[in-house]
C-alpha cells in the first residue's frame, strides 16, 4: 500500500536565526528534503538608488555604508573609486595605501564574520562565532580609532580618504598583525579538521564552475568553484599590482571550499596590509575635489573586489551636481541567482549551510 | 599584471557584424546599440564566440531617458580579461525588451529587478515578478516620471503608496 | 559501616531517616505511616536537589559556555551574576504564555508538566550514598531505560499540539532520533549489566565497590556509547537537531513562551543531571570513590560526579557542530550499534570464562580491562576507516594561484596551472 503523502511548505524566514537578516526562503518539502525553494526579498528595501538621484555625488557616499554594512569600506571605496573615474580625478598616493590597508582590514572583518556565522549555522552554538569576534573587534577598534565609526565607517571620500592616520594607529595595528595568524591557526586548529563539519559542509552546495560563470558568481563563491579569478589581480585598482598575493581557489565548489578560500584569504589580507604598511608614502590623504562636483557627461562602470565579490557601480552623469543614474551591482544579489540550484534535492539542514556559505547581507542584496 | 582592456564600439559592432547580420543599430566609442528582436543572438554569439568570449555577466542596469529605457550590459571574459557595453533600447510607453536569461542564468535576478523598479517586460522570462517591492505596489518608483504618475499617487514621506488589498487575497490563511 | 550510624553523621543522610524510622517503630506507629513519612522525606529532598539544580545549572552552564567562548557570561545580578537565574525564572513568570489559535489546547499545556515527570522520577533510583536510595529497585536500569523511552511522546505532544510546521519537523526528528538512539544505549548498558551481575542501581554500585574499581575501566566502549547516546537523548549539541536554532529555530517547543517554555528549558537542564547521574552510577562508581567516602559524604562525591559528567556535556555543547539527521541515524545504526553488539559479545565471553571456571576476580578483571581497552581502541578506529567516507581524502587546503587563470571552455581546466604556488602556511 501506498503512503500517501503531500509536500509541506515551509516559510524559511524572513524571520529566521540562520538568514543573516530578512532574507525568506519559501520551501516545499518531501519529509525532509527540499523539492523546491523560491527566494523572496525586498524586506530591506531602502530605494538607495531613487534617493541617490536626489542627493550630490558626495552626500550619496553614507548609502554605501548601508549597503553592506559589514563591509561598509568597499561599498565607499568602489563609489568612490567609480566617481574618480568618471570626473578623472587623481588620488594621492598615499590615499591609495591607505584605502588598500583599509579595505584589507573590512576584508577581514566581513571574512571573519562570514565564516564565523557559516559555522553557526552548521549546528557549533556560537563559539567559532565568538572566536572570530575577538580578530572583527580588534579591526572594528582600528577603524573607530581613525574615522570615530566601527560600522558605517564614511571613510573613503571622493578623491581620497577623510582622515589621515591617527599616531596610535600604526602600532597598534602592528600588533595586531602579529597576531592575526596565530589567532586564525587557533580557528583553522578547531575547525578544518573537524569531522562534523566536513561531514555536513564537504559535498553540500556544490555550485559547478560553469554555472558559476554563467549565473555571475563572484568572489569566493566564483573562487570555491574553482576559477581562479580576483578583481584586484584581474583588473587592479588602487595599488593593488603593487601587492604580492595569492589567490585561493577551491576544489570542488561545496560549502566547504568557500570556508577554506575565506581562510586562506584572511591569511593574504594580512600579507597585503604588511606589505601596505611597508610601502607606505608620506603626503597628502585628500586630493583637492570641488565641493559642487559635477562629473562630465558620461556613464561609468567600475568595479572592486569586496570581500562578498564584484561590487560595482554603474554611474550615469548629465553633467549635474548629482548621478542622473545610479546602479549598484550588488555581489549579495546576484551570488543568489544559483541558490535554487544549489538548495534543490538537499535537506533543510544542508539549505541552511548553503545558504550560510554565500554570505550574504541583506542589506546589499535589498538595498 | 594587465588591468583589463575595453572593446570599443567600433571593434565589437565589427565583431558582431561577422556574426550576426544586421543587428546593430548604433556604435559609439564604447559600446555598442543592438536591435532588441536580434539581441538574444547577438548575446548568445557573444558568449560563445571564442574570441570574444563574454561568458560572464557583470551587470544589467536599466537607465530612463524619458523617450526611451536603455538596457545597459556589461560583459566581460575572464579568459582574455577584457569588457564590453551593448545596450538595447525600449519603448517607453509600452517598454518590453527580450530576456537573456537563456544565455546567462545571472540575468535573472537583474532582469526581475529592473522590471521591479523600471517596468520594463522582458519577454521570455521564467518568472517575471516584482523582487524588492510587493504586487501592487503603484508604479516603478525608479521612473523620472514617478512622481507625475497616473493614479494621483505622490510619494515620498507625505504619504506612502497603499497596496491593494484585493493583491493579497488568498495570500495568508487564517482570521 | 555499623548499621545505626548517629543521626548527625553526615557522610550519610539516611543515617538519620533509619533513626527516624526506628524512633517510629518503638512508638509503635503502622508499617504504612513510616513508609508513607520517610517516602515523602526522600521525595522532599530528591525535589530540592532539583529544583536547585535547575537553578544553579542555568548559571553554570552560561558560565562555562560563555569561558569558552572568550567572552564573561552574566556577572550582573548578585555576585558572580549568580542571581541570574532568578531573574530569569522570574521574568518568564511575568510573560504571558501565548497559545496558539489553531494549537491543541490541553496537550499544549499539558506537555510541559508532564516533560518533568520522568525526568524526576529518574532520580528515585539512584543510589546518593549507602542508604540514601529512595526506591531500591531490583530492576532501576530497565526502570530508567523505561522513562528514557516515555519522553519521545512528551516531545511529540509539544510539538504536534503546536500546529506549527517548524515545531512538527523538530518532533519528526525527535522521534527518529531517539528511537535510534534507545537501541545502543540499551546494548551498551546490557554489557554492563552482565558484568556486574545485577539491575539494582545500588547493586551495581556495590560490584564496583567490593571490586575496588569502576566499571568504566571494565567497559569503556559502553561508557562512550551510552555517553554518545545520552548527549542525543538530552538533545545536546552535537545531537540537538531536534530544536536545531540555526534550522528549525527551536523544533518542537517553538509556540511556547513564558513559563512554559521555562518548563521545557527546565526540564533539558534537569535530564542533563539525570543523565549524568546514571552515567555516574553505572560507570563512576556512584558515591563510591576509592575510600574517600570514608571522609567525605558520599552524596558529594556523588553529585561532584555528576557535575564532572555535566561538565563534558556543556564542552561538547560549546565545542562541536551539529549533526545533520541522516548522519545522526547513520552514526547511530552503523557505528554505534555494531559496536555495542560487539561489546555485549565479548562481555558475555568474558563472564562465562569467569562464572564457568571460577576464576579469582583478581585475575579476571585486570584481564578483562586489558582486552575490552584494546578492543575499544581498535573498535573505534577499524570502524571509522571501514566507514569512513570520502570527504576525509579529499584536499582541505585551497590551490593558491599568484596570477589569475580562466580557461575557455574547451581548454583543460587549470589543474596544475602554471601560477600555482605552494601554501604559504600548512
Amino acid at each position: 500500500m501506498a503512503i500517501k503523502t503531500e509536500p509541506l511548505v515551509v516559510n524559511i524566514g524572513p524571520q529566521h536565526p540562520s538568514t543573516h537578516g530578512v532574507f525568506r526562503m519559501r520551501v516545499t518539502l518531501d519529509g525532509e528534503r527540499i523539492i523546491d525553494a523560491e527566494m523572496i526579498v525586498g524586506y530591506l528595501h531602502r530605494s538607495m538608488e531613487k534617493l541617490a538621484e536626489e542627493r550630490t555625488w558626495t552626500q550619496n557616499i553614507p548609502f554605501t555604508d548601508r549597503m553592506d554594512y559589514l563591509a561598509a569600506m568597499t561599498g565607499n571605496l568602489s563609489y568612490c573609486i567609480a566617481v574618480e573615474r568618471l570626473a578623472g580625478i587623481e588620488v594621492p598616493e598615499r590615499a591609495q595605501y591607505l584605502r588598500v590597508i583599509f579595505a584589507e582590514l573590512q576584508r577581514i572583518a566581513s571574512h571573519a564574520m562570514a565564516n564565523g556565522t557559516f559555522v553557526n549555522d552548521c549546528g557549533a552554538w556560537q563559539t567559532p562565532l565568538f572566536y572570530m569576534f575577538r580578530e572583527r573587534e580588534k579591526v572594528l577598534d582600528l577603524f573607530e580609532m581613525t574615522c570615530g565609526a566601527r560600522l558605517t565607517l564614511n571613510y573613503m571620500r571622493i578623491g581620497g580618504v577623510a582622515f589621515d592616520l591617527p599616531d596610535e594607529f600604526l602600532p597598534q595595528l602592528r600588533s595586531l598583525l602579529d597576531e592575526l595568524p596565530d589567532r586564525f591557526g587557533e580557528y583553522e586548529d578547531l575547525l578544518i579538521d573537524n569531522e562534523i563539519l566536513l561531514m555536513r559542509s564537504r559535498g553540500i552546495g556544490v555550485l559547478s564552475p560553469e554555472l558559476a560563470m554563467n549565473a555571475s558568481m563572484s568572489g569566493p563563491m566564483l573562487r570555491g568553484s574553482g576559477i581562479v579569478w580576483d578583481i584586484r589581480k584581474a583588473d587592479p585598482y588602487c595599488v593593488y599590482d603593487r601587492m604580492d598575493f595569492d589567490i585561493p581557489v577551491g576544489h570542488t565548489g561545496d560549502c566547504y571550499d568557500r570556508f577554506v578560500v575565506r581562510m586562506e584569504e584572511l591569511r593574504q589580507s594580512v600579507r597585503i596590509i604588511e606589505q601596505a604598511v611597508e610601502q607606505l608614502p608620506p603626503g597628502s590623504h585628500l586630493a583637492d575635489v570641488p565641493l559642487n562636483l559635477r562629473p562630465p557627461k558620461g556613464e561609468i562602470y567600475s568595479r572592486i573586489e569586496s570581500p562578498k565579490g564584484e561590487l560595482g557601480f554603474y554611474l550615469v552623469s548629465d553633467g549635474g551636481p548629482e548621478p542622473y543614474r545610479f546602479h549598484v551591482r550588488s555581489p549579495s544579489l546576484l551570488n543568489l541567482s544559483a541558490l535554487r540550484e544549489m538548495v534543490v534535492g538537499q535537506t533543510v539542514a544542508d539549505a541552511i549551510v548553503t545558504l550560510g556559505s554565500i554570505d550574504i547581507n541583506v542589506g546589499e542584496v535589498d538595498r | 599584471m594587465a588591468a583589463t582592456t575595453r572593446i570599443g564600439g567600433a571593434q565589437l559592432a565589427e565583431h558582431i557584424e561577422a556574426g550576426v547580420a544586421d543587428a546593430i543599430e548604433e556604435t559609439a566609442e564604447d559600446w555598442v546599440l543592438v536591435r532588441p528582436e536580434r539581441l538574444v543572438e547577438v548575446m548568445t554569439f557573444l558568449r560563445d564566440d571564442r574570441e570574444l568570449d563574454a561568458r560572464y555577466l557583470n551587470a544589467l542596469s536599466g537607465v530612463d531617458h524619458f523617450d526611451y529605457f536603455e538596457i545597459v550590459y556589461h560583459l566581460s571574459s575572464l579568459s582574455h580579461n577584457h569588457e564590453m557595453t551593448v545596450k538595447v533600447r525600449a519603448d517607453h510607453d509600452e517598454p518590453e525588451a527580450p530576456s537573456v536569461v537563456s544565455v546567462w542564468h545571472g540575468a535573472h535576478l537583474q532582469e526581475r529587478e529592473i522590471y521591479d523598479l523600471l517596468g520594463v517586460n522582458f519577454s521570455g522570462h521564467p518568472n517575471m515578478k516584482r523582487i524588492f517591492l510587493w504586487e501592487g505596489f503603484p508604479g516603478h518608483p525608479l521612473r523620472k516620471d514617478y512622481m507625475a504618475m497616473p493614479g494621483g499617487q505622490s510619494p515620498g514621506l507625505r504619504r506612502f503608496p497603499k497596496e491593494d488589498p484585493e493583491q493579497w487575497a488568498g495570500e495568508f490563511r487564517g482570521d | 559501616m555499623p548499621l545505626l550510624a548517629n543521626w548527625y553523621d553526615l557522610r550519610d543522610l539516611g543515617n538519620g531517616v533509619a533513626r527516624l524510622i526506628e524512633a517510629l517503630r518503638d512508638a509503635g506507629a503502622p508499617d504504612g505511616l513510616i513508609y508513607a513519612i520517610t517516602g515523602l522525606l526522600g521525595a522532599v529532598a530528591i525535589l530540592l536537589f532539583v529544583g536547585l539544580a535547575a537553578i544553579i545549572n542555568i548559571w553554570i552552564e552560561r558560565r562555562l559556555i560563555a569561558r569558552i567562548q572568550v567572552r564573561r557570561g552574566p556577572n550582573r545580578v548578585g555576585p558572580f551574576g549568580l542571581l541570574q537565574p532568578v531573574a530569569d525564572a522570574l521574568k518568564l513568570i511575568q510573560k504571558e504564555a501565548l497559545q496558539p489559535n489553531n494549537a491543541d489546547g490541553i496537550v499544549f499545556t499539558l506537555a510541559p508538566i508532564v516533560i518533568f515527570i520522568p525526568v524526576i522520577l529518574a532520580f528515585a533510583v539512584l543510589p546518593w550514598g549507602e542508604q540514601m536510595v529512595l526506591a531500591d529497585l531490583n530492576v532501576g536500569v530497565l526502570y530508567l531505560l523505561a522513562l528514557g523511552s516515555t519522553t519521545p511522546i512528551i516531545l511529540f505532544m509539544a510539538g504536534y499540539a503546536s500546529n506549527n510546521k517548524y515545531a512538527l519537523l523538530g518532533s519528526m526528528r525527535v522521534i527518529a532520533m531517539l528511537i535510534s538512539y534507545e537501541l545502543p544505549m540499551v546494548m551498551a548498558l546490557l554489557g554492563v549489566v552482565t558484568f556486574a551481575g545485577t539491575m539494582q542501581m545500588s547493586g551495581i554500585v556495590d560490584f564496583q565497590q567490593t571490586h575496588w574499581s569502576w566499571l568504566i575501566f571494565f567497559q569503556p566502549l559502553a561508557f562512550l556509547i551510552f555517553l554518545l547516546g545520552g548527549t542525543a537523548e538530552l538533545n545536546r549539541t552535537p545531537a540537538d537537531i531536534a530544536e536545531a536554532e540555526s534550522e528549525i529555530i527551536a523544533g518542537f517547543h517553538i509556540e511556547y513562551s513564558g513559563m512554559k517554555f521555562g518548563l521545557f528549558y527546565a526540564a533539558e537542564l534537569v535530564n542533563a543531571v539525570a543523565m549524568s547521574g546514571i552515567i555516574a552510577t553505572l560507570f563512576l562508581g556512584g558515591w563510591w570513590a576509592f575510600g574517600l567516602e570514608q571522609w567525605v559524604p558520599g552524596w558529594l562525591i556523588f553529585i561532584s560526579k555528576i557535575y564532572a559528567v555535566y561538565f563534558i556535556l556543556i564542552w561538547f555543547r560549546g565545542t562541536l557542530p551539529r549533526f545533520r539527521i541522516d548522519q545522526l541515524m547513520a552514526f547511530a545504526w552503523k557505528f554505534l550499534l555494531p559496536l555495542a553488539i560487539i561489546n555485549v559479545f565479548v562481555v558475555a565471553l568474558e563472564v562465562l570464562l569467569w562464572r564457568e571456571y571460577e576464576l579469582s576476580a583478581g585475575v579476571v578483571l585486570p584481564v578483562a580491562a586489558v582486552v575490552n581497552f584494546a578492543l575499544a581502541g581498535v573498535l573505534i578506529a577499524g570502524w571509522a576507516r571501514v566507514m569512513g567516507q570520502a570527504f576525509e581524502r579529499a584536499p582541505k587546503k585551497p590551490r593558491l594561484f599568484s596570477e589569475i587563470e580562466v580557461p575557455l571552455p574547451d581548454e583543460a581546466a587549470p589543474e596544475a596551472g602554471s601560477g600555482q604556488t605552494e601554501p604559504a602556511t600548512v
